[in-house]
């Protein structure tokens, strides 16, 4: 069943949903780090994608998770903008092997995944935690959460996804 | 014509991402300045219920907790009732201005600038916006939103929120906000430079909102200062309530508000 790319993208959604919403965004680690975990739909998703299609599931992930946590479009815009810019990533990470038809994430290097993982959560901060507060009088807050929580996020997002690792993707 | 159709279509993606970051950016702007939208909140049927079968489960993990926090509130409130003078004119004529409802949360927040909290309760049990929210320590938030069984609560812990505060048994009042640095800090604002303030003064709110009743606990003062014009105060607050450890809540209900709120209307109109 979990060969069928459809089914089993539309199973890592709902389950990456309640992940973040009913574990993650209330794990307050030192009282402010909720990790974003669901970065991990971006990574997993299918190389040769429809981008259109990528585009409106990613604006539906964000629209799902903000009803939950009650930040209306936050994690929206963060979505859209990385299912936009996941190509781009990609090919700064994967350099001249991307553009190859047989290219998959099995014939890259570790160090080359980490990067790829590294710069997906880094937009995915910066957005988040910019627009959450959008004040420039709390410069060093914004900065202090982006730094933190991408750390806890970049570590709990390579547990999960050796934990999970498909063989025959 | 044709040229131009062709370039649409070849930045299609483009075109597509700029419109979804355009609707949710308009949604994001609104929702700093402007209340919480009124259909995508967590009180809607689906997050709301996820949300209480999730504390149906959880809930059993602090029930020790949650007792002795009961027993203790009914010791007070007996000690309070049995040295209470039998015939006093407010005992024959009690006040029956504000109703309470008990409620319980479903999900708390408090590490973003704007937090709401999800409770159990809704439309059906009477709950409509702008109700206070208190806890047995001291105050909590405001109804934002109600679904017919849920609703949810603007916290005070959001950079929103807007509460008239005073410093108790005297009649200087001010705002009550938050300033997103810390959870268990809020500040209160435009108290003037001549009220004496001390450190460990317990702030309560003030008789100016139609929202709470006077005089309910809000924390202490843990340090001041003035402003930059060097006429008001800047006051943090230690706050009573443990803002990450919440479950018992009461919803208050002024039964005066509608009518009070038709009077302030109707001066506002005549002038």
């Amino acid at each position: 069943m979990l060969s069928n790319p459809i089914i089993l993208n539309a199973f890592r959604f709902i389950l990456l949903v309640l992940a973040q919403v009913l574990l993650f965004n209330h794990l307050n680690f030192l009282n402010f780090i909720n990790p974003l975990v669901y970065v991990l739909f971006f990574y997993w998703y299918p190389i040769r994608e429809n981008r259109a299609a990528f585009l409106l599931i990613g604006f539906l992930l964000g629209l799902v998770i903000d009803l939950f946590s009650d930040t209306l479009a936050l994690h929206t815009v963060a979505c859209v903008t990385l299912a936009y810019v996941r190509p781009i990533i990609m090919r700064f990470c994967f350099g001249a092997n991307f553009d190859f038809q047989n290219f998959t994430f099995k014939n890259s290097t570790r160090v080359q995944r980490m990067t790829f993982l590294l710069l997906l959560i880094i937009v995915q901060h910066t957005l988040y935690y910019s627009l959450e507060i959008l004040s420039l009088s709390h410069f060093v807050l914004i900065l202090k959460k982006i730094l933190f929580t991408s750390i806890l996020t970049f570590v709990i997002c390579v547990l999960l996804s050796s934990l999970f690792a498909i063989e025959n993707e | 014509m044709q040229r131009i159709i062709n370039f649409i279509l070849r930045y299609r993606t483009t075109f597509l991402y700029g419109f979804l970051l355009f609707i949710s950016l308009v949604f994001t702007i609104r929702s700093h300045s402007f209340h919480q939208s009124k259909y995508f909140n967590s009180s809607r049927w689906l997050s709301g219920s996820i949300y209480n079968t999730t504390t149906g489960i959880t809930s059993y993990f602090n029930l020790n907790e949650e007792n002795k926090r009961l027993a203790d509130e009914n010791e007070k409130l007996r000690s309070l009732l049995f040295n209470q003078a039998e015939d006093t004119l407010a005992a024959q004529y009690p006040r029956t201005d504000f109703d309470v409802i008990q409620a319980k949360i479903t999900k708390n927040s408090y590490a973003s600038p704007r937090n709401y909290i999800t409770i159990n309760k809704g439309s059906k049990d009477g709950l409509a916006q702008d109700m206070g929210v208190i806890t047995t320590k001291g105050i909590l938030g405001i109804v934002e939103n109600t679904s017919s069984n849920y609703a949810t609560v603007q916290s005070i812990l959001n950079t929103k929120s807007n509460i008239n505060a005073k410093i108790k048994h005297t009649n200087y009042f001010g705002s009550l906000i938050w300033d997103a640095n810390r959870y268990d800090v809020v500040q209160l604002i435009d108290i003037p430079r001549l009220v004496p303030v001390t450190v460990g003064d317990t702030i309560v709110t003030g008789a100016m909102s139609s929202i709470f009743p006077e005089n309910i606990p809000i924390g202490v003062i843990r340090k001041y200062g003035l402003n930059e014009a060097q006429s008001f105060y800047n006051i943090d607050i230690q706050l009573f309530n443990d803002m990450a450890n919440l479950k018992q809540i009461y919803v208050i209900k002024n039964r005066n508000r509608p009518e009070l709120l038709e009077l302030e209307k109707r001066t506002a109109d005549a002038q």
